[in-house]
């Protein structure tokens, strides 16, 4: 154990420098984040994920962010345990139809302010599962989305774009 | 036909393969059952149609695989679960997909409780063609009564990131007494999505059914439609596949072991299995152009061959696991604070995991010798050479030892089809559409966590006119039930982790 906690120490860090927010989700923000809700948020966002039938494919990337090389965590930026201690819900899937309510009341648990990205071609539309009868086809069809993050999956890359174009924008405009 | 010698038969079906499908009569099918339960066969694969059941059954001594077909004129069918609890969850779900209604004689009453159906599709039974309504009743779990029992509920929103399904422990104290899955909530309805499809659209809805098996499920699916049409992949796209296959089985052991360790709290080994994890995906992203491979593999071969970089991404990435590995299995070897919490805790009963015909770590750590690649010796595997690993003691301790070989047996596989790797063809064509009869097709893959059966039929236009995809997380997930008892609650996570089974791929 020894020899790897010192080469860790010795060794450069892995981790990389910051990609720039993703141009089309600050867009795509700029109408959505009300003014009030931006003064309470720093640099600093407690995200929630919610897996609402996702392929668990969004899953495996999103949990890439807290890997050494993407190092979520410095840009102040980390995943907690309960809706209740979350400023985002991140959310993956179709929204099946036996996870609707469960990301409702997940919604509802959530305190005021709150955002909600959601993640994948299925979270835009439903994606490949569209028009099946156990999905509902789309998180906005269930709760109000703030941005869109595509990809199937998103790389862990784009999903930092994104959420640093979330974070951008809410400390910008404090 | 060695499997039917023993199971009386009415009419084999003749465009179904590689393996033999045979319609029986009640007789045969209680036959089929009996050697079931004798364990002469263990269940590979139970579904449904909107008129019939079929029965997928394996041979272990042999290696030979047989498919059994019920015809329920009635709409009704012998229960095999009253008799097979193996094939509970999966006879429920035809239940709730087709209408279709087991029967049992005696004292025997089938489970009749809904399983993926929580009442919210705003119909009942989707895949029966029928219009027909199901009495709405709340879930009722089992029973457990005792003196200062108390349950705990969890789910479906965990608190990790993971996919979503419903725990209901009962506990006495700090020790669990009774575990009791309720899933279904990530029913996405692929079967139905796969019916009418083109095969491009089902191979992407294959790719998806669970994306951390994404390439596993698409050379299943490949290699079954590949079977009903009688034709072959090339042999450079056969050792793409494999290739593929191994780097998947990589990435998603080394994510297995870090975060087993993460779950004791050993946050160390996280930190360093997720780098070597990142590495792979990386790896695979240079040679296949996505981080999950998805979308290369399809019926008839591979969409692309390995990009120009991506034998020396492939090459660097051995060596970083070489150079790097030992000495994490050192760590996890040496760390007795660790070994304390997975040493035997959530010990799977080596009977069970025959019983259930468990596969992958699950199976392999309770002694269950099977490996679809070594069993069934698919192309390119029989051509390879690798070891399977298998253990005894079952616990957490083996699941994690089982993947640390696995991980060495996938980096020589690896190095073995590089040094293969030439010019070739990439895809056989397929054969025209017109004048066609329907045909079917089945096949086994080992994805990291076990086998995958996909099994379908292709009309004449060479559309999937049904498909079934069998995850193995269906005879794993309950013995996670089995392997909890007597444990603590606090355990439960890191039992958990250490089957790591998928909710999409077993609530379809």
């Amino acid at each position: 154990m020894r020899k790897t906690l010192l080469e860790s120490l010795t060794h450069g860090s892995l981790t990389e420098p910051a990609p720039a927010p993703d141009d089309s989700a600050l867009a795509e923000l700029a109408t959505k984040v009300d003014r009030a809700a931006q003064a309470r948020l720093g640099r600093s966002l407690a995200i929630r994920e919610v897996d609402a039938g996702s392929c668990n494919g969004c899953e495996l990337e999103i949990h890439a962010l807290s890997n050494a090389f993407y190092d979520i965590e410095r840009f102040g930026l980390r995943f907690v345990a309960s809706p209740r201690h979350a400023d985002v819900l991140l959310v993956t899937g179709p929204v099946t139809k036996n996870m609707r309510q469960a990301l409702e009341r997940t919604y509802n648990a959530t305190p005021d302010p709150k955002w909600v990205v959601a993640v994948g071609g299925c979270a835009i539309d439903g994606g490949i599962f569209r028009g099946s009868y156990a999905c509902v086809g789309g998180v906005s069809e269930t709760v109000p989305v703030d941005l869109h993050i595509k990809g199937c999956p998103p790389s862990p890359t784009d999903l930092l774009k994104g959420l640093l174009a979330l974070l951008e924008h809410v400390s910008a405009k404090r | 036909m060695g499997i039917f010698d023993s199971i009386p038969h009415v009419n084999a079906v003749l465009s179904h393969r590689p393996w033999p499908r045979a319609v029986v009569t009640e007789a045969g099918w209680q036959a089929a059952i009996d050697r079931l339960v004798e364990g002469g066969l263990t269940l590979l694969g139970f579904w449904g149609e909107p008129a019939a059941v079929h029965m997928a059954l394996l041979d272990g001594g042999l290696a030979e695989i047989a498919v059994v077909t019920y015809e329920c004129t009635a709409g009704t069918f012998p229960s095999v679960a009253s008799r097979h609890p193996p094939a509970l969850r999966l006879e429920r779900t035809i239940h709730d997909l087709f209408g279709l209604v087991p029967t049992a004689a005696g004292d025997l009453r089938p489970d009749l409780r809904p399983w993926l159906d929580h009442h919210a599709w705003g119909k009942s039974y989707p895949l029966s063609g029928r219009n027909a309504s199901r009495d709405v009743q709340p879930y009722q779990f089992l029973p457990a009564e005792g003196e200062a029992l108390h349950q705990v509920a969890v789910g479906p929103v965990h608190a990790g990131i993971i996919e979503p399904g419903h725990f209901r422990f009962t506990a006495n104290g700090e020790h669990v007494v009774r575990l009791e899955q309720w899933l279904g909530y990530t029913h996405k309805g692929v079967e139905s999505l796969m019916q009418g499809a083109s095969l491009d659209a089902a191979a992407k809805l294959a790719n998806r059914t669970s994306g951390d098996s994404a390439v596993a499920y698409a050379f299943a699916f490949a290699r079954a439609v590949e079977a009903a049409l009688q034709i072959e992949a090339p042999r450079q796209a056969t050792l793409l596949r494999a290739l593929m296959a191994e780097l998947e089985r990589l990435a998603n052991h080394l994510g297995d072991i870090g975060a087993i360790c993460n779950d004791a709290s050993f946050a160390l080994m996280h930190a360093q299995t997720g780098i070597l994890r990142e590495r792979c995906l990386r790896a695979a992203n240079v040679a296949f152009g996505h981080r999950l491979m998805m979308d290369v593999i399809v019926p008839g071969g591979v969409t692309r061959d390995i990009a120009p970089d991506g034998v020396s991404a492939l090459r660097a990435l051995l060596a970083e696991l070489r150079k790097v590995f030992p000495r994490l299995i050192e760590l996890y070897d040496n760390t007795a604070s660790l070994q304390d919490r997975t040493v035997t805790t959530g010990i799977v009963k080596a009977e069970y995991a025959r019983q259930f015909g468990a596969g992958g770590y699950v199976g392999r750590a309770s002694g269950r010798d099977f490996d679809a690649r070594r069993a069934l010796a698919y192309m390119p595997y029989d051509a390879l050479s690798f070891e399977v690993p298998v253990l005894q003691a079952g616990d957490v301790n083996a699941r994690v030892w089982i993947r640390i070989r696995e991980v060495e047996q996938s980096v020589a596989l690896i190095e073995q089809i590089l040094d293969r790797l030439g010019p070739g063809g990439l895809q056989t064509a397929l054969p025209p559409r017109i004048g066609r009869g329907p045909c079917e097709g089945m096949a086994l893959t080992e994805a990291f966590r076990g086998d995958v059966l996909v099994w379908l039929r292709l009309d004449g236009e060479l559309r999937v006119e049904r498909c079934h995809l069998r995850d193995a997380s269906w005879f794993q997930w309950p013995l996670l039930e089995t392997a909890i008892d007597g444990n603590i609650i606090a355990d439960f996570p890191l039992c958990n982790k250490s089957f790591n089974c998928s909710y999409s791929g077993a609530d379809l």
